[in-house]
């Protein structure tokens, strides 16, 4: 390992995308077009869903029920029917997506304490089911196995108590923005070293450079490093706007945050390495990264809760850096936790690295045949 | 290279490569080529394209790893000890394979860098080479704007900053003007004269006039070799010219008469190459009978053998046709 020949590496390719437009754009532009995307527009937060009522009792508190009820601004009324059976055609016609139903023994219900009011929701959709159980608390009946909702109560205080941990709000921002570090840092890490070496291939700089004194793990070494510090600067460009913008709360030590971005940085960065040492051309390296990258957003608890995937898309999910990444950040930036109490997540992202990078420096050979 | 050392390398020559052999599938590139390239000389590889140039030359650099056959370059065992040869050798490659995106400083302070060169030296040895291969005004421009000329140029300089013993350039002038190539071959004599050994690719044969020795490559087999004067030499007597008004029926009367290897038009003249005849000397009056015969008014005359017609000869005449000079 000859330092002097690893720097070389270094500047060389700190020179090469300093001229590279594209990719220098690509450092900054791709963070904030996601944060924006999935901040706001990627919305799982249900505001405004649809919805009828039917009061069959219209006595002022059955009124104050319906206003509590439409204060959340989970639903907003769209139709007033005059009977539960109008409010289910609504429903299966696709006017509305939850039906409130008051019945006309509302004020005896309110006095013998037996459910008040009915919440009929439309299940195919499971984000409007889950928004719409903020209506009501969790009923002590099992569910039905109609397409109907089950029957839940509302005590006649209207008191609708959803109590969520570190995201009071739910806002779906501050679940999204520490995970979608990492989604970005797969996203740019993996192509940038993707296509480092197979670059060089297609342009023939690689047969001038294997005919040099240079090894292969300087080489390697030397392509990393500049990488590392761009995904640094991509971390702090998210974590910026991702406060400026959602508020993201950093509960955890910052140091945290960045070693950890650090280790799926260089995770990354060794996988694309992998992958360019296997890929014939550029555009192959691109396909390879996005076969990567799909199940990484897929699987790795980003998008859809780990715990509902089936076992065998759980096993494959552990393979992937992003999997540890979203547990670690969720942990550090949202539940306050220390790198010390996670660290077998973050042993999990450095054998990926050694692994991963010996086996890119190994299978990387001084030879054209 | 110390005195000593340069004597051993002298006597064993730069390379040798016995039975060399490279199979791509089922394309054979390179068929049991033998060579010796005598050191501190400048060494011509001549062919046309897919003769196997590029294929022979990784595999003396060690880029390649030969079928068959041994090959031993500064005294080192290839492809076995070829870390070792990195060092001392210098390798251009046929396609421009510096950074197009790096200026001409960046690139020479790079290879400076990969060569090994100490971070103390390299800004003399940098200096020397702008200021021998005239980059003065242009070391900061990127070498992907530069032409061809002056990106060969670069190569060179970048292929020779180690000062290595050995330098292996491909088809170095293929994308250059004449100009640039007169100059190119200049920078080469300067470099064996200060005791490099070069061996150098071509298809152009007023290039591979100018070599110490060379090769001629066929269809990946070595059809002759020899210093340019023996293998032109070898063809004495089988080379005439014929001038008429009317070169194409000359021309045709000549395909048909035995012995004629090949006819090729030059302006109003046709330049004649013979098989290999127990009379040659009385070649020319044979043909001008012939000519007469047939009823061409044409002027036959001997002239010397160029390289195109070893090249002709090593190619079309068959296995009996090699020239092969000692």
């Amino acid at each position: 390992m000859n330092w002097r020949r690893m720097w070389a590496i270094v500047v060389k390719e700190l020179r090469q995308l300093r001229r590279d437009r594209m990719s220098l754009g690509m450092i900054i532009g791709i963070p904030l077009l996601q944060l924006v995307l999935f901040g706001y527009a990627i919305n799982t937060d249900v505001r405004g869903i649809a919805a009828g009522i039917a009061d069959e009792a219209n006595t002022s508190a059955s009124r104050a029920l319906v206003m509590d009820m439409l204060a959340t601004e989970v639903v907003a009324p769209v139709a007033t029917a005059d009977t539960p059976q109008q409010l289910m055609a609504m429903i299966r016609r696709g006017e509305i997506s939850v039906g409130i139903v008051i019945p006309p023994d509302f004020e005896r219900r309110r006095h013998d304490g037996r459910p008040v009011a009915q919440v009929l929701v439309d299940g195919s959709d499971t984000a409007v089911q889950a928004a719409a159980a903020q209506l009501a608390r969790v009923p002590v009946d099992s569910a039905t196995p109609d397409m109907r909702a089950p029957l839940r109560s509302t005590p006649p205080t209207g008191a609708i108590s959803v109590v969520g941990f570190y995201n009071p709000e739910r806002r779906s921002a501050v679940s999204i923005v520490p995970g979608l570090i990492g989604v970005i840092l797969t996203m740019t890490m993996v192509l940038f070293t993707g296509i480092a070496i197979v670059r060089e291939r297609e342009r023939g700089n690689m047969e001038l450079l294997i005919a040099t004194p240079l090894t292969s793990t300087e080489l390697m070494i030397g392509k990393v490093l500049p990488y590392i510090a761009i995904g640094l600067v991509q971390v702090s460009v998210i974590l910026a706007v991702g406060l400026w913008l959602f508020q993201v709360p950093v509960r955890g030590g910052l140091l945290d945050v960045f070693v950890v971005a650090g280790l799926l940085i260089v995770a990354n960065l060794a996988l694309g390495l992998m992958i360019s040492t296997r890929a014939r051309s550029q555009f192959q390296a691109m396909q390879m990264t996005f076969f990567v990258f799909l199940p990484s957003i897929l699987l790795s608890g980003f998008m859809f809760p780990f715990a509902g995937m089936p076992k065998v898309a759980q096993w494959l999910a552990e393979v992937l850096p992003l999997t540890h990444f979203v547990r670690l950040i969720r942990g550090v930036m949202l539940r306050g936790a220390g790198l010390r109490e996670m660290w077998p997540e973050a042993l999990a992202l450095s054998i990926f690295i050694v692994l991963m990078m010996a086996a890119a420096i190994l299978r990387f050979r001084k030879r054209l045949d | 290279m110390n005195a000593a050392a340069a004597e051993v390398a002298s006597t064993r020559g730069a390379i040798r490569a016995r039975g060399l052999r490279k199979v791509f599938g089922k394309l054979v590139a390179v068929d049991h080529v033998d060579l010796d390239v005598p050191s501190g000389q400048v060494y011509g590889f001549l062919g046309p394209n897919g003769s196997g140039k590029t294929t022979t030359i990784r595999m003396l650099c060690g880029l390649l790893t030969p079928s068959a056959g041994e090959v031993e370059v500064l005294g080192l065992r290839i492809p076995q000890q070829a870390e070792a040869l990195r060092s001392r050798i210098g390798y251009m490659t046929q396609k421009f394979s510096l950074f197009d995106d790096l200026s001409v400083l960046e690139n020479l302070e790079f290879i400076a860098a990969i060569q090994g060169i100490p971070r103390g030296q390299t800004g003399a040895r940098v200096d020397e080479l702008i200021a021998r291969y005239g980059f003065g005004d242009r070391r900061n421009q990127l070498a992907g704007t530069m032409s061809g000329g002056w990106k060969q140029r670069l190569a060179l300089a970048c292929a020779v900053i180690h000062e290595p013993e050995l330098l292996f350039l491909d088809e170095p002038t293929s994308a250059v003007d004449p100009e640039s190539r007169r100059e190119f071959w200049e920078n080469l004599f300067e470099l064996a004269d200060a005791g490099a050994t070069i061996l150098v690719s071509t298809h152009l044969m007023d290039e591979a006039e100018r070599c110490h020795r060379l090769a001629v490559l066929d269809r990946g087999r070595l059809v002759a070799d020899g210093t340019p004067a023996e293998l032109t030499g070898a063809l004495a007597g089988r080379t005439l010219v014929i001038e008429t008004d009317e070169p194409r029926r000359v021309r045709g009367t000549l395909q048909s008469l035995s012995g004629v290897l090949s006819v090729v038009q030059v302006g109003n003249t046709l330049r004649v190459l013979m098989q290999e005849a127990a009379d040659a000397g009385r070649t020319e009056q044979r043909i001008d009978h012939a000519l007469g015969q047939a009823g061409h008014r044409a002027q036959v005359s001997a002239v010397p053998p160029n390289l195109e017609d070893v090249f002709v000869v090593a190619t079309r005449g068959g296995a009996d046709e090699r020239t092969r000079a000692a």
